[in-house]
């Protein structure tokens, strides 16, 4: 690499020029930056600006550019200089924009922005170029779990893309649980009648597809190494253990239907009694004619019960809706009238819910004769040669009872998504402690793995609520906390057969995408694209386990030494192992220890008789910083003392970086960071929650020091706290006006 | 100047089903076009207060796809352009825009100068028009391209000649004109989201009429701290803190003579609103939901639990019948309670109609062979296997699935431009 030559820039647009005085930011680039280059320039942006920029690289040599000008979430592309580390010093939305243009004010702003230069220089000397390391793995065969209607059109979608494909399925046929289905609810207009299941075409297709090969009665054995670079061994009933390699995995291992016997206050259990499955069985028997029951009867009359065992809130069943029953017991219905429009169909249900066009689907039905009664089921009973069903009449208000031939009781979904993660190593270490009953358990469990990742934490994709494998973020429906696994159909989400469809072809495109991006050494989402990766000098590293533990994305095993070993294509790169670390080993090209504590270091520390306290704010590159950013924008004002500095999330913060600045006198830190717990925010899942529990341990420090509690300050923030957040910002820096100089300051 | 060849994706709309789109096909290496009619990026996702079930903020989201396509060289994205006609076949497809002047060039550091030198005001478009701002804008703090617009009205006013003096970086250029574009397309995603049902077509409900009638869509501007009215849920009529506020479902959805289907995200969306009068108002708040069927779907039903559990608010079966106005400017709503039968005449302070979804472009208007269903929402048509729908273009979804709509789209447009790619190799 060619040697480090250091540029400066300083921009006077923006009044950027007439707010600070930048022969001054000129000099202290120069004498305390001791930047190669300094230049100023009217109007950094500009074409004009950007190519001095650009002259300065290709005939200068520059190869560290540090811009001090807007904010980095500013003029992103302009200064976009992919070959050259570059760092932002945040003047305009960061200084001049949330200071008044005031006399009294004139010489604190002047201090801010000398400061941010300071910044700018020592960071970006201590950054290196992300070069990405390519030899992460480029297999790009796609691996699908679970051969139904999910996993079947997921392999389907990959292959059209040109990509190849194992896929391996449990049972000895393809089709899953769609297969069983007599039709399914319709997925095109005028959405009114029941649509074949299409599984045969489905089917076809795949014994046709040269690009797809189908491991039958089979599952995975185990499945070792890193986007890019899986080794999956293939465990077929024969006996027979297959090896394959494969760069991402779409898990479409569908579901199970709730147990009715657990139900049997609903009849679940006896005859004449059936769950949504049982009855496509007797209609595909029937196969248009008659529907009979097990006991040979024509059905003439049948009860559907909706939402049994399901929205429970007795905490005995499924709490949550499985979406599809609606519509599927309107289909059911539709088979008995479409074979005979005599035959008495009820839905009893609490909330009909057919969103969409199911709307047509339900209407068609009403226009068939069925009946859709508002009531609550109570107690489903053996009568005669049939079944009574009582139930409360929510319209009428009343208790009533019906008798019917059959009862179909619409059973949730149970995902087929393996242990609990959390569950499981908490069993883990009770049989470790020797406890017997949990060694048993940890058994039971991990037969029910479906990948059987060999990773460190865990055999299985984290689960979110219910033991549906799904995102808990809104925006990004995908992200599960493995990278290039992705779920897809009912596993992820309760679903029906076209949602399935849609949610298969997007989790091979994920899928598709993380294999490419392992190959290029590039990060998967959210820091799609980044180059930078986690390193150690393991010489130094003491083996605490910390980072191989706090990683959110499983990402760091350990190796026969016990030495952390770092699998950069399973990486976010995150930073929480580089903020675990206790002795500061970890590192990124681009975000280190060093170039947080360097930017700490570079501020200048006014004496205790100065009454100029400093406060350095840590903040959430991804929801504080714009947040901040925004403040600036609407000239919203905040104090001069501080010196923010973006971290990319809470989890990467070393206290080192905390006991740092406090011991060389500053006299407050913020720390900014996104909401944890139940409904986290954060990007990179627990990468707050675990930045925070490690600063709660900073205060028995603060105190070891004789420093006040105070001086360190946990603030949640979220990116629309606008207008709150200067304020929260002006209170800390009064507080810590009031409570006086830290002891530190000079020493 | 826009590149795009046979193996350009193009994009049709940029709000949160379109960026995904392009987002996930650009980070799968391929080139994209995306195209935005608006100044910014974002569509009805950055106009929403909170998302439901967690009621966090779009804006979070948008920042995170807004760093991805800042990153991303292989997106080119043109704002304040439309789609006029689209011609060829799949994996060759000529695509003509229309784009419109924004008056602002690319030399625009949003210091904001114009609109600080302009007097003139205009509806804000952003804030459902429930406020006014400049002549020259910046539509909304996230705005992306991060440049100032001047709205066609400053054209000839001493406004123009004052923003063109406030801008020190000759970033205003009134001689602007419209442009007509053509480009190159291997397939098409065709993102163009959905817009609210016009509530004034639901007449029994006197939308338009009564001040204190308003929608779903404008209540969340209500309700965000950077709206009109600064996060308080205030009347139209007369500025009134909106305490007892009443929320009518299925307004226009799920009947044959306005939307026929159910539009999907509005019981939730409803749920999710009741909590900002809760927010607001603490025990002072009192939402009522007047519903056919509560449709909190999967795990969303967590979600109904706990809104049903707030006493605050109440819950009616009931398709309201008609709105009244009382002589203090409140709404009343008029019906029967089907759950025992019993007639209402209930007074609020606000009504809040939960507006359904209808696709903003129609499938009939897409400029293309394109397969819609009865309203107007894409079909997957395995004849044509270009152009594909993606988000609230295709069904009324909330905006987790339509992302995952979006996904899927950006598949089923890679496997043509690399069908293609593979046919020059």
């Amino acid at each position: 690499m060619a040697e480090m030559k250091t540029a400066a820039y300083i921009c006077k647009g923006c009044e950027l020029g007439s707010r600070l005085d930048a022969a001054s930011l000129v000099k202290i680039a120069t004498k305390e930056g001791k930047m190669n280059l300094v230049r100023e320039h009217d109007f950094l942006c500009s074409a004009d600006g950007v190519a001095l920029i650009k002259n300065d690289i290709d005939n200068e040599g520059v190869t560290h550019v540090a811009i001090c000008a807007c904010s980095r979430r500013a003029k992103t592309e302009a200064f976009n200089f992919p070959a050259n580390a570059v760092s932002r010093g945040n003047l305009r939305e960061g200084v001049i924009w949330i200071r008044p243009d005031t006399d009294a004010a004139r010489e604190t702003t002047q201090e801010m922005a000398e400061d941010y230069v300071r910044m700018a220089c020592a960071e970006v000397k201590a950054m290196k170029v992300p070069e990405g390391n390519q030899n992460t793995g480029g297999v790009k065969t796609l691996l699908v779990v679970g051969g139904g209607i999910s996993g079947m059109t997921a392999a389907l979608e990959a292959s059209k893309a040109g990509y190849k494909v194992v896929l391996v399925e449990k049972t000895g046929a393809l089709g899953g649980m769609t297969a069983k289905l007599y039709k399914r609810i319709p997925t095109r207009e005028p959405f009114k009648a029941p649509e074949d299941n299409g599984i045969a075409d489905l089917v076809a297709q795949i014994e046709a597809d040269a690009n797809i090969k189908v491991y039958l009665n089979a599952t995975l054995a185990k499945t070792s190494g890193a986007p890019g670079r899986f080794k999956v061994e293939i465990a077929v009933e024969s006996g027979s253990v297959a090896t394959e390699d494969v760069g991402a995995i779409v898990q479409a291992t569908g579901f199970t239907p709730y147990d009715m016997n657990k139900l049997p206050h609903l009849g679940g259990g006896q005859a004449n009694v059936v769950d949504q499955a049982g009855l496509e069985a007797l209609a595909k028997a029937a196969n248009g004619g008659p529907i009979k029951r097990a006991d040979g009867k024509e059905v003439k009359s049948v009860v559907f019960v909706q939402c049994a065992g399901q929205r429970d809130t007795s905490g005995e069943h499924l709490q949550y809706c499985s979406g599809h029953c609606c519509n599927t017991s309107i289909k059911q219905a539709m088979y008995f009238k479409d074979s005979n429009p005599d035959i008495d169909t009820v839905v009893l249900f609490t909330d009909l819910r057919t969103p969409g066009n199911g709307e047509d689907f339900y209407r068609s039905a009403q226009n068939k004769g069925v009946i859709f009664s508002k009531g609550v089921v109570s107690n489903v009973s053996a009568n005669g040669g049939g079944c009574k069903v009582k139930f409360k009449d929510l319209i009428l208000n009343e208790e009533t009872e019906t008798d019917a031939d059959l009862v179909v009781l619409a059973t949730g979904m149970v995902p087929t998504s393996g242990p609990d993660l959390d569950a499981l190593s908490e069993a883990t270490r009770a049989a470790e402690g020797g406890d017997e009953a949990a060694k048993e358990q940890v058994v039971q469990m991990k037969s029910k793995s479906v990948l059987n990742l060999d990773y460190r934490q865990g055999p299985d994709i984290p689960q979110f609520k219910h033991g549906f494998n799904d995102s808990h973020f809104i925006c990004f429906p995908y992200e599960t906390r493995r990278t290039a696994m992705y779920a897809a159909g009912p596993v992820r989400r309760p679903m029906d057969t076209v949602q399935a469809v849609e949610d298969a072809t997007g989790a091979a495109m994920k899928a598709i995408q993380a294999m490419e991006n392992a190959g290029l050494g590039k990060a998967a989402h959210p820091r799609a694209g980044d180059l930078s990766f986690p390193t150690a000098r393991l010489e130094g590293c003491t083996q605490c386990k910390r980072c191989t533990v706090e990683c959110p994305f499983g990402a760091i095993d350990e190796d026969e030494k016990r030495f952390p070993l770092f699998n950069e294509s399973r990486c976010r790169r995150c930073g929480t192992c580089m903020g675990a670390c206790p002795v500061r080993v970890i590192s990124f090209e681009n975000y280190s220890v060093n170039t947080v504590g360097a930017q700490i270091k570079a501020v200048d520390i006014p004496d205790e008789f100065s009454e100029k306290p400093r406060v350095l704010i840590l903040a959430c590159e991804n929801d504080a910083y714009p947040a901040l950013d925004m403040a600036g924008m609407n000239r919203y004002e905040y104090d001069a003392f501080v010196r923010v500095i973006p971290v990319r999330c809470l989890g990467s913060v070393n206290t080192i970086w905390i006991t740092d600045a406090l011991n060389s006198g500053y006299d407050g830190v913020m720390l900014m960071g996104c909401k944890h717990g139940e409904e986290y925010q954060c990007h990179f899942v627990k990468g707050s929650e675990l930045g925070r529990y490690r600063m709660s341990k900073v205060y028995d420090t603060l105190k070891g020091m004789n420093l006040e509690e105070e001086r360190l300050m946990d603030l949640e923030v979220a990116i629309t706290d606008i207008e709150t957040l200067p304020k929260k910002i002006n209170d800390y820096a009064a507080k810590i006006v009031a409570m006086g100089a830290s002891p530190f300051k000079g020493l | 100047m826009t590149v795009a060849t046979n193996q350009t994706i193009l994009v049709v709309g940029g709000g949160i089903s379109g960026m995904t789109a392009a987002l996930e096909a650009a980070e799968t290496g391929k080139h994209v076009v995306l195209v935005e009619k608006n100044p910014y990026l974002g569509g009805r996702t950055a106009q929403l207060y909170r998302y439901f079930p967690k009621m966090c903020h779009p804006t979070c989201g948008l920042e995170i796809n807004l760093r991805r396509l800042k990153a991303n060289p292989r997106i080119q994205v043109l704002t304040m352009a439309e789609v006029t006609g689209i011609s060829g076949t799949k994996g060759d497809y000529t695509v003509n825009l229309k784009t419109a002047p924004r008056f602002v060039n690319e030399n625009c550091t949003a210091c904001g100068e114009c609109a600080k030198a302009v007097s003139g005001e205009i509806d804000d478009a952003f804030n459902y028009k429930l406020g006014k701002i400049k002549v020259a804008y910046l539509p909304h703090a996230m705005a992306y391209p991060q440049r100032y617009v001047l709205d066609p009205a400053i054209l000839g006013t001493a406004d123009a000649d004052k923003a063109k003096a406030a801008c020190k970086y000759n970033a205003i250029d009134l001689e602007q004109k419209e442009e007509s574009v053509s480009l190159k397309a291997g397939a098409i995603v065709w993102a163009t989201g959905w817009q609210p049902y016009n509530a004034e077509n639901i007449t029994p409900y006197r939308y338009g009429e009564f001040p204190n009638v308003i929608t779903n869509v404008e209540f969340e501007r209500l309700a965000d701290p950077h709206g009109p009215t600064g996060g308080k849920i205030l009347r139209p009529s007369d500025g009134k803190e909106a305490k007892n506020i009443a929320f009518i479902q299925c307004a226009g959805s799920r009947d044959e003579n306005h939307l026929r289907h159910c539009s999907r995200f509005c019981c939730m969306g409803s749920l999710k609103q009741t909590h900002y009068v809760q927010e607001k108002y603490g025990d002072e708040g009192k939402s009522t939901i007047y519903y056919i069927d509560i449709r909190a779907i999967d795990r969303f039903e967590d979600f109904y639990a706990k809104v049903k559990a707030n006493p605050n608010v109440s819950f009616v079966k009931s398709k309201v019948a008609r709105i009244s106005e009382d002589k203090d400017g409140n709404p009343v709503c008029w019906g029967v309670n089907t759950e025992g039968y019993v007639r209402y005449s209930n007074p609020h302070d606000m009504v809040v109609l939960a507006v359904g979804m209808e696709p903003s472009v129609k499938g009939v208007d897409i400029p293309a062979e394109v397969m819609a269903d009865s309203s107007g929402f894409i079909m997957a048509d395995p004849a044509n296997a270009g152009i594909f729908g993606a988000g609230c273009a295709t069904n009324a979804l909330d905006v987790n699935r339509a992302v995952q709509s979006a996904t899927a789209a950006a598949l089923r447009a890679i496997q043509v431009v690399n069908k293609v790619a593979r046919a020059e190799a």
